[in-house]
């Protein structure tokens, strides 16, 4: 039985020699300093956890791989490596800008899902059909061209080409149509919007 | 006039690193071996 009372020194010493439980009791006599420190500076409990992880790792590591030079207390050399680990967060994070909601503002405020919901595509698809029925009360000529331009997609050479008529027919013809439709949706007094 | 003073507690007792994560790191070091290889140190992690 490893008697509790051995100095840091002595346990790194046998750690290395491979008595794994030298490392359990260095860890449970320095976890409450480190882990205070790391959250003094974070404020965050789960980053603390990992920091903490790390910085372990990296104090298992270095004594396995003799790299350890024994200057000055072990506690000390844990902690400055903690601190660079907390210093590496907070540089990472201000490369990655971070928002954090609070009680005056919430980030989903200025954040939004462009997917429509149930009641928005119930709407959306009112409208659609409202203007399709406008769009039928059109002169056979304009409603051909503002099908294939706005339906089909075409550009108004594509159009000329297909109707036979010059481009600036067609564009003349899109013009009309619009007039048209925005005439019967002001005397019918249809309102398009939510 | 009279000052008081008050102990500043440094620890906060209840902020204590989760069993898992000790677990974690006692597990790993377990796991961890070091080889030299033509004076090349290789680290070995067998879970």
């Amino acid at each position: 039985m490893i008697n509790n009372k051995l100095s840091d020194s002595q346990l790194i010493s046998d750690y290395i020699k491979g008595n794994e439980f030298c490392l359990e009791i260095l860890i449970k006599r320095h976890k409450q300093k480190l882990y205070n420190f790391i959250y003094s500076k974070i404020q965050d409990r789960d980053l603390t956890e990992d920091v903490f992880q790390d910085t372990f790792i990296k104090v298992i590591r270095t004594l396995k791989l003799g790299n350890y030079n024994e200057e000055g207390k072990f506690v000390s050399w844990v902690m400055r490596i903690a601190h660079n680990l907390v210093i590496d967060h907070f540089r990472k994070n201000k490369r990655l800008q971070k928002f954090q909601s609070s009680e005056n503002f919430d980030i989903f405020s200025v954040l939004r899902d462009n997917t429509l919901g149930a009641e928005d595509t119930l709407i959306k698809n009112q409208i659609d059909n409202d203007v399709r029925d406008l769009i039928e009360l059109l002169p056979n000529d304009q409603k051909e061209v503002l099908i294939y331009r706005f339906y089909n997609d075409l550009s108004f050479k594509e159009i000329s080409y297909k109707t036979g008529v010059s481009i600036n027919t067609s564009l003349g013809r899109m013009r009309y149509a619009l007039i048209n439709l925005r005439s019967i949706i002001s005397k019918k007094n249809i309102s398009l919007t939510k | 006039m009279q000052k008081n003073y008050s102990e500043k507690k440094f620890f906060n007792s209840s902020l204590q690193p989760k069993s898992e994560t000790i677990n974690f790191l006692i597990n790993y070091s377990k796991s961890l071996s070091i080889i030299e290889l033509n004076s090349k140190k290789l680290e070995i992690n067998l879970n």
